[in-house]
């Protein structure tokens, strides 16, 4: 999605959130995450002021203190950007693809099922059903390297095992991830 | 710090390629990174690159493959290497234009073009410019359709030596800030 993003041309307006809009917020993002709740007011405190980024294609980032911490395409739910990820890495549900995956990930490919379900990569035990949006882990590494919405259930793609099972929204090295918010 | 302890875990990112260092193998500028992080953090250093690390790292793969992989990632950091070079020769090649026009008999506007390929953004370049010297500044596109900042009244010599500082101070002496003058054709004589 950020492939081709730069701050230039992409971006069209920057508005600060107004404070009760700002609530509204938090509290759809604790609904989506519901472990952000004990750090939501350390990721965005209530004195913070908000901003959002409204850039091409219906795409708006939600940043603070001059860091993205959030988009959103359209009304999709909400995707954490990584450095968020990073920062609170077990408040969101994540996936784990094998060392194979990672130079396509780093690139901008889609991740396919087989690179969820070889031997090194792990999905959760429990189902977690499509259009969830999850942190994608590397075999072997501790930090996340992308950020995507699962197109099956976890079930299906250990059923399946064919072809894409995570859209990846952004990556480390794209758009977004060098993307700097003055 | 919320009660329960939870905080924002500390997270080191490389300084070469931005990269959390765990993913600098594969950011193309790996004997960079390297060098910055045993210097910067040689804990971290430590963990990821010495022996008993990378073997473990390796240890999946068949040796087949893990020459493959390697020679891939070789590959990639040749790449690299090669474009780091010749952005370093253009942005050397390339000079910043300081050009004097004649408005009026006894006015002039300052046009300073070229600044963008030096990672210097024009448009606040211009709004420096413009309360440095108390006057408009703004910036246009010129003939060939490049960003050129405006600056009312004759202040070249100043302009000249302040972009000249800014370069020095992005490590980019050798750049050439060069001088021009330009007067409007005169009208036909009739």
């Amino acid at each position: 999605m950020f492939k081709k993003f730069s701050a230039k041309e992409d971006i069209h307006s920057r508005t600060n959130v107004k404070s009760s809009v700002q609530r509204g917020l938090k509290l759809k993002l604790i609904e989506q995450f519901p472990k952000l709740e004990n750090v939501i007011d350390e990721i965005i405190p209530k004195k913070g002021q908000l901003v959002v980024i409204k850039c091409t294609d219906k795409l708006s980032l939600y940043a603070m203190d001059n860091e993205v911490l959030f988009y959103q395409h359209f009304d999709d739910p909400f995707v954490p950007s990584l450095k968020l990820i990073h920062k609170f890495a077990d408040c969101f549900p994540s996936v784990t693809v094998d060392r194979g995956a990672i130079k396509f990930i780093l690139s901008g490919a889609n991740i396919m099922c087989p690179g969820l379900t070889s031997k090194g990569a792990a999905l959760p035990d429990e189902n977690l059903p499509a259009g969830t949006v999850v942190a994608i882990l590397a075999e072997g590494k501790e930090t996340a390297l992308a950020v995507g919405k699962l197109i099956m259930d976890t079930d299906e793609i250990k059923k399946v095992n064919k072809g894409i099972g995570i859209e990846v929204g952004t990556h480390l090295g794209d758009g977004l991830w060098s993307l700097e918010v003055e | 710090m919320t009660e329960d302890g939870r905080s924002a875990l500390p997270i080191i990112y490389c300084g070469v390629c931005t990269f959390p260092p765990e993913y600098c193998e594969f950011g193309g500028t790996l004997q960079k990174c390297k060098t910055w992080l045993n210097v910067e953090h040689p804990d971290v250093y430590d963990k990821l690159y010495s022996e008993d690390a990378l073997a473990k790292a390796t240890e999946g793969l068949s040796l087949e493959k893990q020459e493959k992989v390697e020679r891939e990632i070789q590959k990639l950091q040749a790449k690299e290497a090669n474009r780091a070079e010749k952005e370093l020769k253009k942005k050397l090649s390339s000079k910043v234009v300081v050009k004097r026009v004649e408005r009026s008999k006894r006015k002039h506007v300052i046009a300073v073009s070229g600044v963008e390929v030096f990672g210097i953004d024009p448009k606040k370049l211009a709004k420096t410019f413009a309360s440095k010297f108390a006057t408009g500044a703004s910036v246009t596109k010129n003939l060939e359709g490049k960003d050129e900042i405006v600056i009312q009244g004759d202040v070249g010599d100043e302009v000249e030596e302040y972009v000249s500082d800014l370069l020095e101070e992005k490590g980019l002496d050798g750049v050439k800030v060069e001088r021009t003058e330009d007067k409007p054709k005169k009208k036909s004589q009739g």
